[in-house]
């Protein structure tokens, strides 16, 4: 009886099933991360020439293959980023460059090595730049997530689609004003992941290779192939407005821009076997 | 537009409108003019508008916009997040000239969560300014254009998902004066009708999630009129003098409904429709406004009182919230509006006899006393409570009361006679003079038994009871009511 109840939490926890089932090297997960099994995953804009069009045109749901990563379980927190320019000087508040990060890096932070006790430690860190997400994030051997990645571990295997697209339109609803509140608060989703909705804005490794364009309605930027989907034309869903923002923040963003509603988490493709 | 068109509209224009009609350039003009100096637009909150431009040149103005996301109130106790050029909705209200260059700046508060850029219908270039100004949290665009087509226009949010950009009130008006101006008025005030969707229904209380299935359905719970439900109502309302003129800019953000805008008891003396500046409508009772889009009338206020705001697709106003108020101070004018000089009560060709409903289910005969009184409750209820009221009160100076009532109490035949033939001119109830009129009822004899026995035995009167004999034998007969077959 026993084992039959431990045995059905396994399985509850995808993660936790394809862990054992899948050649991962045995280092690579931790109590940190956890393991996105390979899969396709149907991307959001769907660009003229892209494999997934390709598909498409064949009648088949038009999807890309998404290797098998592993992602931090939750955001980044504002513990784990102190102690990161506690040991990288050059990323603290101070020593910036507008280069890498616009002034507003790090403007909560009640000193150069820390975020101070008004907001909980564990909350996640916010106004980061890329450059900053992705020197966090190498310097623990790891890497921004992709888009792909990103969209994929969030969809959840399309569990609760619905419900999280209520939770995403909630989130909106609220102010930006509201204090962050610690990571891995909320149930996590079907691969165990934590706050990937309704916390904050997440760096991605290529946030700006999706083009939306910047002019939403915009439907002649059609005609360059590379830059189509621009308006609702090119969306696998014009319905879904909560990932339509996702796709819009990213493309107002810059490398070096950072935002009070902004964080990220790291990923780590699997060694191919 | 072409010479020859033109030369057809100014024709038109000078021959019917000439006494309205504004002076404006075409566009290649005012690409030419040339700027002189440079100014800070004055950007006001609705409902108040800037000040006309006086200045007879083109300048350089810089519009400084800021991006705001608040929560605040859209009706009584419900709270929506909103999304604002400048803290309000609609958003700051932006005056040029016809020939400026503005210098736009786009400031995305560093609070908010969204993205958001600007596209302004007075531009002539792709997105209308859309692609020049996507902004992140906490950043800043510039870009300029050159005013070159008067009129009054809309602008909006255009971030991806456009429509809930708009739907959270992403939207104000932009004036392009004409050269030499509009028409000079008394008062002038700047209101924007929007709708807005929400995932509890209307009215229910306490902070409401925008509603993106509703939206796409283009389902409303509120139809509004500056961004809340009361927003140009009450202490809100608008304000003038009798004998002024005044002048409405007024214009549908959306994201989906287009308005018929209408304001109750007044006709609009001149209409630009659809913003447009070379031609005004005169005598206009209702003028149609696209979502996207904006309309300019004027009207002098002659007789005082609230005049209502309404889009008059009428569900939007008596339901949603699409309705405001101008109120008009100063002195009567009985001849333009005499005000109620009388009200007699009116019965036309053959009314004077109701058709009484009896309670459905109880068919037969009362046996006992308490199946009369009940079968009289439902006979009350259905015919005579409207009038009398359910606890036999009555109203005041109209309907008379049944509760201990002497007139009743007094003479029961009189109470048959009255049910069943109808009464009017003036009576005395309980030392109260009434003057009104009661219908004679179509009801059975036993009807009439059950609810004048059922009245008899309530609030206080003589408990007498009345049988159907009783009415059949003094009954109003001969009356050109037939039982309805």
């Amino acid at each position: 009886m026993r084992i039959r109840t431990a045995l059905t939490a396994a399985a509850a926890s995808a993660a936790a099933v394809v862990t054992l089932a899948m050649p991962v090297p045995a280092s690579a997960a931790g109590p940190d991360m956890v393991l996105v099994p390979a899969g396709q995953q149907q991307p959001f804009f769907v660009t003229r020439g892209s494999p997934a069009s390709a598909s498409s045109e064949d009648g088949r749901s038009p999807s890309i293959e998404v290797p098998a990563f592993l992602m931090d379980r939750t955001p980044v927190t504002r513990r784990q980023f102190a102690e990161f320019v506690r040991e990288q000087a050059e990323w603290r508040r101070s020593q910036m460059t507008p280069v890498l990060a616009d002034p507003h890096y790090l403007e909560d932070w009640a000193s150069d090595l820390g975020a101070g006790k008004s907001v909980p430690a564990d909350a996640p860190v916010t106004r980061v730049s890329w450059f900053a997400a992705s020197a966090y994030c190498q310097w623990k051997g790891k890497e921004l997530p992709t888009v792909d990645q990103w969209e994929r571990a969030a969809a959840g295997g399309g569990k609760d689609a619905a419900a999280t697209r209520d939770k995403i339109l909630r989130w909106y609803s609220r102010p930006g004003t509201e204090p962050l509140r610690a990571v891995g608060r909320e149930a996590p989703n079907a691969y165990g992941l934590h706050d990937l909705h309704g916390l904050i804005w997440e760096w991605t490794l290529d946030f700006n290779s999706t083009l939306v364009s910047t002019e939403n309605r915009d439907s002649g930027a059609k005609d360059d192939p590379l830059f189509c989907g621009s308006g609702s034309q090119g969306a696998a869903d014009p319905g879904d407005y909560a990932t339509f923002m996702r796709y819009a923040l990213r493309n107002s963003l810059k490398a070096s821009y950072t935002t009070g509603t902004l964080g990220f988490r790291c990923a780590k493709e699997m060694e191919r076997p | 537009m072409t010479g020859h068109r033109r030369e057809v509209l100014m024709w038109i224009v000078a021959l019917t409108l000439s006494f309205f009609a504004t002076a404006t350039a075409a566009p290649d003009q005012n690409v030419e003019e040339p700027i002189q100096g440079e100014e800070r637009a004055v950007l006001t909150d609705p409902p108040t508008v800037p000040p006309p431009i006086t200045r007879k040149h083109a300048t350089k103005v810089i519009v400084r916009l800021e991006v705001t996301e608040v929560e605040k109130s859209l009706a009584d106790g419900v709270r929506y997040t909103f999304w604002t050029f400048g803290g309000k909705v609609p958003g700051k209200f932006i005056r040029i000239r016809e020939g400026d260059l503005v210098e736009f700046h786009l400031d995305n508060h560093p609070n908010n969560k969204m993205p958001h850029n600007i596209d302004l219908h007075a531009v002539t270039g792709p997105g209308g300014g859309a692609a020049s100004s996507l902004s992140a949290p906490g950043h800043s665009s510039v870009f300029s254009f050159k005013a070159l087509n008067p009129g009054l226009y809309v602008y909006h949010c255009a971030t991806a998902p456009v429509a809930m950009h708009v739907a959270n009130g992403m939207y104000g008006l932009i004036l392009v004066e004409p050269r030499d101006g509009l028409p000079k008025v008394d008062r002038e005030y700047y209101v924007m009708q929007g709708d807005f969707y929400t995932k509890g229904a209307n009215g229910q209380a306490g902070l409401q999630p925008f509603s993106m299935v509703k939206a796409i359905d283009e389902r409303p719970d509120y139809v509004v009129f500056n961004g809340a439900v009361g927003a140009v109502a009450g202490d809100n309302a608008l304000q003038a003098k009798v004998g002024e003129t005044v002048r409405l800019y007024f214009g549908v953000g959306g994201p989906n409904l287009t308005s018929s805008f209408h304001v109750i008891g007044e006709i609009f003396d001149r209409v630009w429709a659809e913003g447009n500046m070379a031609l005004v409508t005169k005598d206009v009772q209702t003028t149609l406004v696209p979502a996207g889009g904006a309309a300019i009338v004027d009207f002098k206020v002659e007789v005082p009182g609230t005049y209502i705001l309404v889009d008059h697709s009428l569900t939007r106003a008596f339901n949603k919230g699409a309705l405001g108020m101008l109120k008009v101070t100063g002195a009567e004018n009985k001849l333009v509006y005499s005000g109620k000089i009388s009200d007699e009560v009116y019965l036309p060709e053959g009314t004077r006899i109701r058709m009484g409903e009896a309670p459905p289910g109880i068919a037969p005969p009362a046996k006992t006393k308490k199946e009369l009184l009940e079968r009289g409750k439902g006979v009350y209820a259905a015919n005579c409570a409207a009038c009398h009221q359910a606890n036999g009160q009555g109203i005041p100076k109209a309907f008379p009361p049944l509760v201990r009532s002497d007139y009743l109490n007094a003479d029961k035949v009189r109470a048959i006679r009255t049910v069943t033939g109808g009464l009017q001119g003036p009576i005395s109830v309980n030392g109260e003079k009434y003057n009104g009129v009661m219908p004679a009822w179509t009801l059975s004899d036993e009807d009439v038994a059950a609810v004048l026995s059922y009245v008899y035995s309530s609030w206080g009167n003589s408990g007498k009871e009345v049988s159907a004999k009783d009415v059949k034998t003094h009954r109003v007969k001969g009356s050109s009511a037939k039982v309805s077959e």
